[in-house]
């Protein structure tokens, strides 16, 4: 038996290209079959993001004159530069993309590693890839797909929004850097996520490893804007692919040759993934999945503890997103009176918040219709889990138990209502102890609370439309994210047009009490809440009528 | 005794299509009864109406004599469930989903909890993401039978797990039996129907076309003889025998099956003619079962000619 002790485990180093690229485009024409639509959309979302809001910047500062003035606002405050990175040129176009610059990058950053984790781990954990691996299909032809496939995603995303803005008149070669601007960021990540997907077991792991790395990168590119250039602090920042990005100064030095760091990330992320990918087996990875408790805690042990317990990652991004929210709202009281020197803008907040007063109280009351749809669309993602739960059949497993379907049901309504409230008093509470460092104008610290608790009602009813849904009709319940989007944009919109005040009406943001300056209007929030209890009964009545399936 | 499941005329649709059409279904306090039938014959609609998670369109059904649909929550107390295609919670571990559904079932024993969990050699460190299908499915069976529900209902428990998983499986079968606990088992395995239940019911496109214990079905299926006479047999006589199906007479040699009332006639009758060599066998269980998955509802479970020719005797 010699044959057993000869060495088995190399991959022969005859084996050719050929081969282990083998069935790569079938699994090409495959990943973007299932994508087509994913892609396609996400690529449309962020070009308009892009050509959409550099056209509503260019229609507020159209000229480099008017766009400077609303650039002292900007710069002078910290907290914006760590959020978005740091403005180009004093221009125009600069100021038109100085926010998509940075939250573009990310959003492209987040597509790539997205669409390579989908046809590469995910595949592998569902064990999909052993069913194609059996057949004429080559080591690395997977890989060598979702790389090919998250390219050309971050490619169309990158090239097209730069023609979107060139096409908007902008500066060309601007909108070059604009597209380099992203694709650094875009194509690092995709290189990032081929590692991080041979590295981690399940899709999980892989997600947390991959969006913990570009948190990471967020922020370290976020303390090196914020710190004076020449500084150590500063230099960090080419440390980081969302630091390229702003580095690029769009419109004004544009860099375009940052896309060489961009490219060579991808190259070596490639590079190294191979080599994992011939070491390691299928299905395993180099970081093992963690193991979990062997006993449940005591507290795990009815429906609305399942359902937080099950939820314990949302609420906290939440709770930090909100957290982080309020912060950048709260310090940028302090400069809102720059901002809106221009009698035109404070005129066009005060229809977008529906409140007059002070310039900061119409401003605060302007981003609170913001952070309330925000609460809104967590509060609806929780709600419509009880329809995830039907689908995958856990509520049948729960629903076989002594649970009533009332409490089940109760369960998915309580915890996002709970929840809307937590967040909106949390981002309240930040904007008040910020604010009033920044200016005296601010509202004050129970002021800013109220204001925010007072868009509740409005929140439950969007709640309470998603609960009815998934009561009643379960397979339409995503439609409760139309009727967010329709009615934020309803009252967010139609004020500044002539629609009629009845349709205005139907949207349950047009009644939030405009706060902090204005009354608080105790029917209107009677009306919402008791609406929003109307469809939270009517959806628990339906749901306890019809089969669960 | 009375009935843990009792059910008569039972019909549901989905839309078009037809799932459970005068379904009828008891089950005694203390039996294993398996519940057999090809896949999309609706036995997983039955069970999800026994369950209460659908609503039948007409019919009757009561689980320890009570309306599932209304008493769904109380019922659910004296009943766990195994799903057949065992989902759990992705970042749940094993050990936290049999705590959560045994609180959720209002307690857990804990030193059947244990025992189970040697005796099925689950790792419960692990999270639901991680586990194979057999290893969810050994989650979900610790978790059903360390309650102390006196009905199980379990669909398919055992279509991941190993023989030797099975093999456990069996026996705390037979320990739930011994405490006079009472299962509803769905299965494919013919094995362990015939080991581990009192009586089955075979459903066939939304109907039960048998229920019985294993003896009286095969009562009603016909036995396969095979005999070489001592002189050739005329076609005349071969008539005159009755309860003959599918017969063959080649020279000396009879080939038939026999329905088993008339079975103790033609031995006699063969007898009485002089017989070289007899051979009788019974059906076996797959014989059963196809029989009565293929066969058309009015058809009376007659086993159809193809498998009695294919069958070498």
């Amino acid at each position: 038996m010699t044959a057993a002790t000869a060495p088995t485990h190399h991959i022969a180093p005859t084996i050719s290209l050929g081969t282990r690229l083998a069935g790569f485009s079938h699994l090409l024409r495959l990943a973007w079959r299932r994508d087509r639509i994913l892609i396609p959309s996400s690529v449309l979302g962020l070009v308009v993001l892009s050509v959409g809001s550099a056209q509503a910047t260019l229609a507020l500062y159209p000229t480099d004159e008017a766009a400077s003035t609303g650039l002292a606002g900007v710069l002078a405050n910290p907290s914006v530069v760590a959020l978005y990175g740091p403005i180009a040129a004093q221009n125009a176009d600069a100021l038109a993309v100085f926010k998509t610059v940075m939250m573009g990058a990310f959003l492209t950053a987040v597509l790539g590693f997205v669409v390579v984790r989908r046809h590469t781990r995910t595949e592998e954990d569902a064990g999909r890839l052993e069913l194609l691996g059996a057949g004429v299909v080559g080591r690395w032809s997977a890989l060598a797909a979702a790389v090919t496939l998250g390219t050309i995603a971050v490619v169309a995303a990158s090239v097209l929004s730069g023609l979107g803005l060139a096409a908007l008149g902008m500066d060309p070669i601007g909108s070059v850097a604009f597209a380099v601007s992203w694709l650094a960021a875009g194509l690092a990540m995709v290189g990032v996520a081929a590692v991080v997907v041979q590295l981690a077991s399940t899709t999980r792991g892989a997600a947390g490893l991959g969006f913990g790395f570009l948190g990471a990168m967020y922020a370290l590119r976020a303390v090196a804007d914020s710190a004076d250039p020449g500084t150590l602090a500063h230099g960090l920042g080419w440390l980081s692919p969302l630091g390229w990005s702003g580095r690029v100064e769009a419109y004004g030095a544009n860099r375009t040759w940052l896309l060489v760091l961009g490219v060579l990330t991808l190259v070596v992320g490639v590079a190294a993934a191979v080599v994992v990918l011939n070491r390691r087996d299928l299905g395993a990875g180099v970081i093992p999945a963690r193991n979990g408790p062997r006993r449940a805690r005591r507290l795990l042990a009815g429906p609305l503890t399942l359902v937080t317990r099950l939820a314990r990652g949302t609420i906290l991004g939440w709770t930090l997103g909100m957290i982080l929210m309020g912060v950048v709202v709260g310090s940028l009281l302090g400069s809102v009176n720059d901002m809106v020197s221009d009698p035109a803008i404070s005129d066009l907040l005060e229809k977008l918040g529906g409140s007059t007063g002070s310039v900061v109280n119409v401003y605060v009351a302007t981003e609170i219709h913001f952070v309330a749809a925000a609460v809104a669309a967590a509060g609806i993602a929780l709600v419509l889990r009880i329809v995830g739960a039907e689908r995958s059949g856990l509520g049948e497993v729960v629903l076989s138990t002594p649970t009533s379907r009332a409490r089940w049901f109760g369960a998915h309504v309580v915890l996002p209502v709970v929840l809307a409230t937590g967040l909106m008093a949390l981002t309240g509470a930040v904007v008040g102890l910020i604010g009033p460092e920044v200016t005296p104008e601010a509202p004050s610290l129970g002021a800013s609370i109220s204001a925010t608790l007072a868009a509740l009602p409005a929140i439950w009813v969007l709640i309470g439309v998603a609960a009815a849904l998934a009561g009643a009709l379960p397979r339409f319940a995503p439609l409760s994210w139309g009727v967010l989007l329709v009615t934020f944009m309803l009252t967010e919109l139609g004020r500044m047009t002539a629609l009629p005040s009845w349709v205005l009406d139907l949207s349950p943001f047009t009644h939030i009490s405009p706060l902090p300056s204005g009354s608080f209007e105790v029917v209107s929030a009677g009306v919402l809440t008791l609406v929003a209890l109307a469809l939270i009964v009517g959806g628990l009545l339906a749901y306890r009528l019809r089969d669960v399936t | 005794m009375p009935d843990v499941i009792s059910v008569s005329g039972l019909h549901k649709s989905f839309g078009r299509t037809t799932a459970l059409d005068g379904l009828d279904l008891s089950v005694r306090e203390g039996e294993v009864h398996g519940f057999l039938g090809p896949n999309g014959s609706g036995k997983s609609t039955t069970i999800r109406i026994l369950l209460g998670l659908l609503r039948a369109d007409r019919g009757f059904a009561a689980v320890l004599g009570r309306d599932p649909w209304h008493d769904a929550t109380d019922l659910h107390r004296q009943l766990a469930y195994v799903p057949g295609d065992v989902v759990l919670w992705p970042s749940l571990s094993g050990g936290e989903v049999i705590d959560l559904l045994g609180r959720l079932r209002g307690g857990i024993d804990e030193h059947r909890r244990r025992r189970l969990v040697e005796r099925f050699e689950l790792d419960e460190t692990k999270k639901g993401k991680a586990y194979s299908k057999g290893n969810r499915q050994k989650v979900a069976l610790v978790a059903a039978l360390a309650s102390g529900a006196p009905l199980l209902v379990l669909d398919e428990p055992t279509a991941g797990l190993d023989p030797l998983m099975e093999e456990v499986f069996q026996s705390e079968l037979t320990a739930l039996k011994a405490e006079g606990r009472s299962v509803l088992l769905s299965s494919h395995i013919l094995s362990e129907v015939e080991r581990a239940c009192d009586r089955v019911s075979i459903v066939r496109a939304g109907r039960i076309v048998d229920s019985g214990s294993l003896a009286e079905l095969r009562h009603l299926t016909r036995t396969r003889v095979r005999a070489v006479l001592t002189t050739a047999p005329t076609l005349q006589e071969v008539h005159s025998w009755r309860g003959l199906h599918d017969t063959v007479v080649d020279d000396t040699e009879l080939r038939c099956s026999v329905e088993a009332d008339h079975l103790g006639e033609l031995v006699a009758a063969l007898g009485n003619r002089g017989v070289a060599s007899l051979t009788c066998q019974p059906p076996t269980l797959e014989e059963l079962f196809l029989a009565r998955y293929q066969a058309q509802p009015d058809a009376g479970g007659a086993p159809p000619s193809r498998s009695t020719q294919e069958q070498p005797v």
